[in-house]
C-alpha cells in the first residue's frame, strides 16, 4: 500500500498545489472565470478516481479541478483554460466550470447544479447496453440532492440496475445555506438505501480510506451489477467562489475550519508516508517537482495566444 | 406616466438600479402583506447583489426566505399560492436556471387562465438575472426574454433605467398576471432619478424613448440600450447624424406605435437585441415594423445581436459574441452610406472598471 499511498500523496498535492497557485494569480485579474475552489475535498478527489479502473467514467460539477487533476494529472492545458487561451482544453470556450477532457474519460462538468447526474446514469445505461464491464462515477453536492432531478435519476439507475457510482460530497453548503435549512428529512444515506442500491457511508478525510471504499463499491457492483451510493464529507475551506475565507460573514464559524484542518487531507497523507518511512528530504523533492511543473504552465499560460475570435463559430455543430 | 430617469452622474436625487428594485419590493411588501419573496440565497449575506438588503430583517422569515435548490417545485409552489390569494417574487440569480421553471412556466402557468376559462388568476413574478462578462460562459449569461414571450399568458419585461426597474417591478407586483422581470448585471451599479413615490410605476407594455433623433431609429432591449446611447453621442459628434433610441423596456404584451411613429419619421431601423437573433424579439420587431411601414422605409431592416453559439468564456471571444457601440455605429455608417467615423479619443465600456469577478 505504499505505492499507493504515495500516488494519492502526489495527486492530492498536486490539486492544492494547483488551487494555491489559482489562489496566487487569481489578484491579477488575469484568470477571467468564476473558480469554485475545492480546497479541503482533495482526498475524495485522488481517492474515488484513483479507484476506478482505467476505462471507467467521471461527470463532475464546476468544482471540478480536483477531479480533473486526479484523472488526467495535466496541468498546460488546464491553466491555458483558466487565462482563455488558444492552448487550453477547450480553446477558452468553457473555463473553469466546464473543465473536460473526453479523452481521458472526464466526460463532463457543469455549472447548472445536478444536471450531470442523468447525464451520468445515461452513460451507465451505454455501458449496461454494450456489456463492457466499465462504470461511471458521478461527483455532486448537497445542494444537488436538493433537486428533483437527483431523485429521478437515482430511480432511474436502481430501476434498471445501471452501473453508476453516485458520489456524494456533503460540505454542508450550498453557497452559503446551510444542509440544515435545505433537507426535510435526517438521513439521505437511510433513504437511498431504501433504493435498491448499497450505499457506502464515511466521513474521513484519509485518501487512503476513500480509495479502499470505492475499491469495495466497486467490486460489490462488478459482483452485484447493482447501482452504488458512495456518501462523503468534506469541509470547504474557501468561499463558494472565489480565492477567499469568508468567516467574516457570519454563515460559517471558523472553528469549523479549524476542527477539519487538524484532518487536513494533504497533511494527513504527508505525515502518514513520513510513517511509513518516506524521508522528508524525498517528499520535498516530489513536491518541488510538482510545484515547478504547476509554475510552468503558468508561464506558459500566460505567454500563449488569446482564444482567436475566428474560432468563435466553430464547434457549434459536428461539421 | 412617463419617468425621469437618466444616466446622468448626478448624485442628488439618485440611487443604483439595485437599490430601486430593493425599494420597490420594500414599498410594495409594506403596502401588501400578500407579498412576499424567496429563492435561493435571498437571504445571505450577498443578498443577490444586494436587491434583497434588508428584507428579512424588516418582513420577517415568514415573507422573505431562502429555499432549497429544487426551482422546478418552487415554481409550482409559487402558482398554487398565487392562485390562492398571495403575491408571490420568485428570485434567481442567473436567468439560465429559468429552464428549470420552464415546465411550471410553459405548461401550467402560460395556461392556467384560459384552461380557467377565465375564473383564476396567477399573480406571481419571477424576477431572474442576467450574467455576464468574467467567463460566465454558456450557462450563466442567458437572456431568454424571445422564448419567454413566445408563450401566451406571459408578460415579460427587461428594465434598463433603474426608474424603470423601480416601476416596473411595481406594476408587476400589481399585476394580476404571471410577470417575468429581467435584470441585467451590469446594470445593477448605474445611477438615476427614481422617484420614491409609492404610487410610481411604469405600466407594463409601454416602450420609452430614451433619445430624440430624425436620422435613424434604435429600439434596444436591456444592456444592448447603454451602448445604443453611447453610439448615438458619438454619431452626433462625429457625423452629425441624429438617432432616436426606444428601449423596449417591455418584450410582451409590448405598444408599437412609438417605434412605428419613429420609423415613419427616420425611415431606418435598427433592432439591437440583448440575445441571439434566430426566432428572436428583434424578428419581432422588424416583422412587424415591415408589416406597418414597409413603404416609409428608406433602407432594409437591420439587427444587431449575439454571434450564433453559445456563450464562450475567454475575453478575447467574449468580445467577439457580444455586439457593442461600435457594432451599432459600423452599421449606423453603412446603412447611412457615411464615411468610416473617427474613433480616436473615445473610450468603450470596459467591463473591468465597473466589475471584477468572480461574479
Ligand atoms: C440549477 C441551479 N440552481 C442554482 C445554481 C446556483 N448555484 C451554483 S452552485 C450552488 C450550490 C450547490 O451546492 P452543492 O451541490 O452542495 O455543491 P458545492 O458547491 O458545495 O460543491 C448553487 C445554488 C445553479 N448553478 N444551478
Amino acid at each position: 500500500m505504499k505505492d499507493a499511498n504515495l500516488e494519492l500523496y502526489k495527486k492530492m498535492y498536486l490539486i492544492r498545489a494547483t488551487e494555491e497557485k489559482i489562489r496566487q494569480c487569481y489578484p491579477d485579474n488575469e484568470i477571467k472565470t468564476p473558480v469554485h475552489l475545492a480546497m479541503g475535498e482533495e482526498a475524495i478527489a485522488a481517492g474515488v478516481c484513483y479507484a476506478l479502473g482505467p476505462t471507467d467514467q467521471v461527470f463532475a460539477t464546476y468544482r471540478n479541478h480536483g477531479v480533473y487533476l486526479a484523472m488526467t494529472n495535466e496541468t498546460d492545458r488546464f491553466f491555458a483554460e483558466l487565462y482563455g487561451k488558444q492552448t487550453g482544453l477547450s480553446k477558452g470556450k468553457a473555463g473553469s466550470m466546464h473543465i473536460m477532457s473526453p479523452d481521458e474519460n472526464l466526460l463532463g462538468t457543469s455549472a447548472i447544479v445536478a444536471s450531470m447526474i442523468p447525464v451520468a446514469v445515461g452513460a451507465a445505461l451505454t455501458n449496461q447496453y454494450k456489456n463492457n464491464k466499465r462504470s461511471v462515477a458521478v461527483f455532486f453536492g448537497d445542494g444537488a440532492v436538493d433537486e428533483g432531478v437527483f431523485w429521478e435519476s437515482l430511480n432511474f439507475a436502481c430501476l434498471r440496475q445501471l452501473p453508476i457510482i453516485f458520489v456524494y460530497e456533503n460540505n454542508q453548503y450550498a453557497i452559503n445555506s446551510h444542509v440544515s435549512t435545505r433537507h426535510g428529512y435526517r438521513s439521505l444515506a437511510g433513504i437511498v438505501s431504501r433504493f435498491d442500491c448499497p450505499v457506502f457511508q464515511s466521513d474521513t478525510t484519509d485518501a487512503e480510506a476513500i480509495y479502499h471504499l470505492t475499491k469495495n463499491a466497486l467490486r460489490l457492483q462488478a459482483r452485484s451489477a447493482k447501482p452504488v451510493f458512495i456518501h462523503l464529507q468534506y469541509y470547504r475551506y474557501l468561499e463558494h467562489v472565489g480565492v477567499n475565507y469568508d468567516f467574516e460573514f457570519g454563515h460559517r464559524d471558523k472553528k469549523e475550519y479549524q476542527k477539519w484542518w487538524k484532518i487536513d487531507p494533504v497533511g494527513l497523507q504527508r505525515k502518514k508516508l513520513l510513517r511509513f518511512g518516506l524521508k522528508d528530504k524525498e517528499l520535498i523533492k516530489i513536491e518541488a517537482g510538482i510545484l515547478n511543473r504547476i509554475e510552468a504552465s503558468v508561464r506558459s499560460a500566460k505567454q500563449a495566444p488569446p482564444a482567436n475570435p475566428n474560432e468563435l463559430r466553430s464547434d457549434v455543430y459536428y461539421e | 406616466m412617463s419617468c425621469a430617469a437618466t444616466f446622468t452622474m448626478n448624485k442628488k436625487h439618485t440611487i443604483t438600479y439595485r437599490e430601486a428594485i430593493n425599494l420597490a419590493i420594500a414599498q410594495e411588501m409594506r403596502r401588501d402583506k400578500n407579498v412576499f419573496l424567496y429563492g435561493l440565497d435571498v437571504t445571505d449575506h450577498k443578498r443577490i447583489f444586494g436587491s434583497t438588503k434588508g428584507l428579512l430583517e424588516e418582513f420577517g422569515p415568514k415573507r422573505c426566505f431562502a429555499t432549497p435548490l429544487s426551482e422546478d417545485a418552487m415554481t409550482g409552489v409559487g402558482v398554487g399560492a398565487a392562485l390562492t390569494g398571495l403575491k408571490p417574487i420568485f428570485v434567481h440569480i442567473r436567468t439560465d436556471f429559468l429552464f428549470l421553471c420552464l415546465n411550471q412556466i410553459a405548461n401550467v402557468i402560460s395556461s392556467y387562465r384560459y384552461l380557467s376559462g377565465g375564473r383564476v388568476k396567477i399573480p406571481l413574478v419571477i424576477r431572474a438575472i442576467m450574467g455576464r462578462g468574467w467567463g460566465q460562459g454558456a450557462q450563466h449569461s442567458k437572456s431568454i426574454h424571445a422564448l419567454l414571450a413566445h408563450l401566451p399568458g406571459i408578460k415579460v419585461v427587461m428594465p434598463t433605467q433603474p426608474a424603470d426597474a423601480k416601476g416596473l417591478l411595481v406594476s408587476a407586483i400589481r399585476d394580476a398576471n404571471p410577470v417575468i422581470v429581467l435584470e441585467h448585471r451590469w446594470l445593477y451599479d448605474t445611477i438615476g432619478i427614481v422617484p420614491e413615490d409609492e404610487n410610481f410605476a411604469i405600466p407594463i407594455g409601454e416602450p420609452h424613448r430614451l433619445r430624440q433623433g430624425k436620422d435613424l431609429t434604435i429600439v434596444a432591449t436591456s444592456w444592448m440600450n447603454i451602448e445604443a446611447l453611447q453610439a448615438a453621442d458619438i454619431m452626433q459628434k462625429k457625423q452629425g447624424v441624429s438617432m432616436e433610441i426606444i428601449d423596449s423596456r417591455s418584450i410582451s404584451p409590448l405598444n408599437y406605435d412609438l417605434i412605428y411613429q419613429s420609423v415613419r419619421k427616420t425611415g431606418h431601423l435598427i433592432v439591437t437585441d440583448y440575445d441571439w437573433l434566430y426566432c428572436g424579439f428583434a424578428a419581432e420587431v422588424v416583422a412587424r415594423v415591415t408589416e406597418k411601414c414597409f413603404s416609409e422605409l428608406k433602407s432594409p431592416v437591420s439587427r444587431i445581436g449575439f454571434a450564433p453559439t453559445p456563450t464562450p468564456t475567454a475575453r478575447s471571444l467574449e468580445d467577439a459574441f457580444y455586439p457593442n457601440a461600435i457594432s451599432i455605429i459600423k452599421l449606423v455608417e453603412q446603412k447611412l452610406k457615411l464615411p468610416k467615423t473617427n474613433l480616436s479619443g473615445e473610450t468603450f465600456y470596459s467591463y473591468e472598471n465597473k466589475f471584477k469577478g468572480p461574479f
